[in-house]
């Protein structure tokens, strides 16, 4: 059978994937993708948890549904936000957009 | 190694190979199109945890919907980044060493339990069916899971309306887009 180190690996390799793509990348749709990569790692590991650990209790999945509602949220209000940055200051480069910096 | 062993290493190389390239991608609609192959193999790793459910809701939420928004927005907003010049910033060489540094504390911090190496899963007591039922019945069910089942709902409603109200054309408010 597959260890469960092998999910908490593979879910730390694609956390930490996501994080360079957070904090290395200029555009924001970029940004955003990063993020999704990270929230999948965190559901890898709330349901290899489950699945190991506690399949009696059905908390991990429950709490992969949530974090999929949020991850869909995240994505509408993310990507709605970057189209009305981009009509008004004509980019997605996330260090042009200034706005707020003081 | 096993037959079981064998699929998870070829689903496991194929996520971390995609997610390099969604973040290495100079394309961006390339970027999100490895995006998908990514959002795909976490959802064959949820077969083999035995959660059918979360597989299928994998497929139909990320791969349908949030993947498919994203393609959208490069599309929208693609003629700014031409799809040329540098897609990294200037501190991306600190953005890799934060990301090495974190996996190395992940892999330290799993080190330090040993349990979990080798832990093999237990058998499921209940059968498929029954798991999703009981999915189903513990998100309304007042002792477990029905608060934070109900503030996702009132986040995703949030989420709706906060959409709506930012993205409509700012014709009337002068170029602002709040509410009035």
């Amino acid at each position: 059978m597959i260890p469960l180190s092998w999910y908490l690996i593979l879910a730390a390799a694609l956390f930490c994937i996501g994080l360079y793509g957070v904090l290395g990348r200029r555009n924001a749709v970029a940004i955003l993708m990063g993020i999704e990569l990270m929230l999948n790692a965190v559901n890898i590991n709330l349901v290899a948890f489950w699945r190991y650990l506690t399949p009696a209790l059905i908390a991990g999945q429950a709490f992969a549904i949530i974090v999929f509602a949020v991850a869909a949220s995240e994505a509408a209000v993310g990507l709605a936000l970057i189209i009305s940055i981009y009509r008004q200051r004509s980019t997605v480069i996330a260090e042009e957009i200034d706005l707020m910096k003081w | 190694m096993t037959l079981l062993q064998g699929v998870f290493v070829v689903t496991a190389l194929a996520a971390v190979i995609s997610a390099v390239m969604v973040v290495a991608s100079p394309r961006l609609v390339h970027a999100a199109l490895w995006l998908v192959v990514t959002l795909g193999a976490v959802a064959v790793l949820f077969i083999l945890l035995d959660a059918g459910f979360l597989a299928m809701v994998q497929v139909v939420i990320y791969i349908g919907a949030i993947a498919i928004l994203i393609i959208f927005t490069v599309m929208l907003t693609r003629r700014v980044m031409a799809d040329s010049g540098p897609q990294a910033n200037r501190a991306w060489w600190l953005a890799v060493f934060i990301g090495i540094v974190m996996f190395a504390a992940l892999l330290a911090l799993l080190a330090q339990m040993p349990t979990w190496w080798q832990a093999t899963p237990p058998p499921l007591a209940a059968s498929a069916d029954f798991m999703i039922e009981d999915l189903g019945k513990s998100l309304v069910d007042l002792d477990r899971y029905v608060v934070p089942f109900e503030v996702a709902s009132v986040l995703l409603l949030a989420a709706l309306i906060g959409s709506i109200v930012l993205a409509r054309p700012p014709a009337e408010t002068t170029g602002k887009t709040g509410p009035e």
